[in-house]
């Protein structure tokens, strides 16, 4: 029987996924800077100190290296941690730990150790945060072979990711864009799985493929409102994760359309945009009619100032104005 | 620490002729350390390792033939030569593995035991590290967390000397070395690590202080590497004087001094057939199927 759906923001989504999991499974803690009594710095972790208690949710010292480290050796004796890494660009703290720590356990030890954690962060621009704080670098996390990369665009998906990350015995990268947070949604209460690894079509349509991840789906989904009033009609592809990749959904709805356009919010050379278009390339070449194309933010950190930073996100202008090119219609 | 001594001469001829690729670095010398400590714990105790980390492992109770396996690049049970002599993981005895990154398994040692004091099992985690992470953050970073939350591991540092060619007390201020664990309110104290009886003693007395909720010990234990960082190392930053000086000191002669010659020459028979024995096993391990190389990245 379905579960009754109730609207909720994405960010109010993972938190009662982080509230159940817990419930279920006494081994499940979590480890952040602030999360405790503070409920976490955007309450993203609201309510779960007063019920769990400071010895399941685990104030940290500013130490990002060694909370996940940490982390990663409680994962490996018995524990199911959840690391806040408070902003996505402090991965950069943590890389020795995820890198050559977690990502390789399992491989190396032949199975002998699972490193079953989530690492929680926002990511994303907005806020006039600047270059250190708005970045989005899910692409160097989803190159190492070892981590999964979850990226939910709604509240529904949001939830039933969450549950599935903290279940899954893998180290599993959650991260969330700071500007979809309040979006608001439906989402099934209780038991609600996404498996990790299944994209989903958000729009069907007949004309090209819109591919997205993360805030970008929204960008899509405008641009394809905007797009079905000109008589263009938009697939819209929400990845929903990077690793596992669901290459078959991207591939089915290119060769459907014959022409797919690729987006993402992080930087655009060797970015997720450009793997995923040769992808496309090499599997799907004799059903394209136009070149695969790409759009994603300029080579260039964020900037601060509130006349710089949006031009650093696409917008659906350019969405628009690259589906005119590939549809020759480029004034 | 006649099977560790013998074990790692077979590491030795084993890279010499050509059997064991890659980086080796033996823990000859070294031998008082991990016996010392590993013989104050129990079994459900988990340790972390370093590079030089075959002792460990072995004074962990790690099977012999599947670590020289391993080291061979031959499928190992270990790690089915996916990892080698650097990343050796031993489950079944609590071994969060050998390391290749100087400080790696510091917060890893520390998250075991914060899963301890979650679960109240009484379990505790140690930390073998070499001097080289005397001088890295994560140390003071895992340090800090651990006397917060009074979390049960002991950190033990192995001072040989010489972090890879350089001498320790080139490149680190601050002394004594121990100074490091005071700043945070840990016990710490530098010992023989060239003397297993009190290794033993001074680790018995750190575990037991952690099981009963007492926190975390940083033991520093001075000691030396009879030979280069790695084998091939040509240790042209060593004199024979100072190497003469550590050899008279030698933990298996101190030993050997109190069982008598006769005793001793028999372990030390009894012992280096035993490492023989193991050393053709892992000969006869196959070598891993192409298959393996790509297989087992993710949990089930």
């Amino acid at each position: 029987m379905p579960n009754e759906a109730q609207t909720m923001s994405l960010k109010e989504a993972v938190l009662s996924a982080m509230f159940e999991e817990m419930e279920a499974d006494e081994r499940v803690i979590m480890m952040g800077e602030d999360i405790g009594a503070a409920g976490g710095v955007f309450k993203q972790t609201d309510g779960l100190f007063e019920r769990f208690g400071a010895a399941r949710i685990i104030d940290t010292p500013i130490s990002e290296s060694a909370i996940f480290g940490l982390a990663v050796g409680a994962a490996m004796t018995g524990s199911r941690p959840i690391v806040e890494i408070m902003f996505g660009d402090f991965i950069t703290l943590v890389m020795d730990q995820l890198v050559n720590q977690a990502a390789k356990v399992h491989y190396m030890s032949a199975g002998g150790y699972a490193v079953p954690l989530v690492l929680r962060t926002g990511i994303g621009v907005g806020g006039n945060l600047g270059p250190q704080h708005s970045q989005s670098l899910h692409a160097w996390l989803a190159h190492i072979p070892g981590l999964k990369v979850v990226m939910p665009a709604s509240a529904a998906d949001a939830k039933g990711l969450m549950k599935a990350a903290v279940r899954d015995n893998n180290p599993v990268i959650f991260a969330e864009d700071r500007m979809t947070y309040n979006l608001l949604g439906p989402v099934p209460a209780g038991e609600h799985l996404v498996p990790l690894g299944q994209a989903v079509i958000k729009r069907p349509g007949r004309d090209l493929s819109l591919i997205a991840i993360s805030r970008m789906v929204h960008t899509a989904l405008a641009a394809a409102e905007t797009l079905a009033a000109r008589g263009i009609d938009a697939e819209v592809v929400d990845l929903r994760c990077l690793a596992p990749l669901d290459m078959e959904t991207v591939l089915t709805s290119a060769r459907k359309t014959g022409r797919a356009l690729v987006l993402d919010g992080a930087h655009l050379s060797f970015g997720i945009t450009g793997e995923i278009a040769a992808s496309i390339g090499e599997a799907a070449f004799d059903y394209l009619d136009a070149p695969v194309m790409r759009l994603a933010a300029p080579d260039h950190p964020v900037p601060y100032s509130p006349a710089l930073e949006q031009l650093s996100v696409p917008d659906v202008d350019q969405v628009i104005a690259k589906v005119d090119a590939m549809l020759g219609l480029a004034a | 620490m006649v099977t560790i001594r013998a074990f790692e001469d077979q590491v030795r001829q084993f890279h010499r002729a050509g059997l064991a690729p890659g980086l080796v670095h033996l823990y000859s010398g070294q031998e008082a350390v991990a016996v010392g400590a590993c013989g104050a714990l129990q079994p459900a105790d988990v340790i972390a390792s370093h590079h030089r980390g075959h002792g460990h492992c072995i004074a962990k109770g790690g099977k012999l033939d599947q670590l020289f396996a391993e080291i061979l690049g031959r499928a190992s049970e270990y790690g089915l030569g996916r990892g080698g002599s650097m990343h050796i993981y031993d489950p079944a005895n609590g071994n969060l593995g050998t390391n290749g990154i100087v400080g790696g398994g510091v917060p890893l040692a520390t998250g075991a035991a914060l899963s301890a004091k979650l679960k109240g099992d009484e379990s505790i985690a140690v930390c073998f590290f070499g001097d080289g992470v005397l001088n890295q953050g994560i140390l003071f970073e895992a340090m800090n967390m651990a006397a917060l939350w009074a979390l049960p591991v002991l950190y033990i540092c192995e001072n040989n000397g010489y972090g890879e060619f350089t001498e320790i007390d080139d490149v680190t201020a601050g002394r004594p070395y121990t100074r490091r664990g005071e700043a945070f309110g840990i016990a710490s104290e530098k010992i023989d690590g060239m003397d297993v009886a009190q290794v033993y003693a001074a680790v018995s007395a750190a575990a037991e202080k952690a099981r009963s909720g007492g926190g975390p010990t940083f033991l520093i234990c001075d000691t030396y590497r009879y030979s280069g960082h790695h084998v091939g190392d040509a240790e042209e930053y060593k004199d024979d004087a100072e190497r003469q000086l550590w050899l008279e000191r030698d933990p298996i002669l101190k030993i050997a001094a109190l069982l008598g010659s006769h005793d001793a020459a028999a372990i030390t028979t009894e012992v280096e057939a035993e490492v023989k024995a193991a050393a053709g096993r892992a000969k006869a391990v196959p070598m891993p199927a192409a298959a393996d190389g790509g297989g087992g990245v993710y949990a089930q």
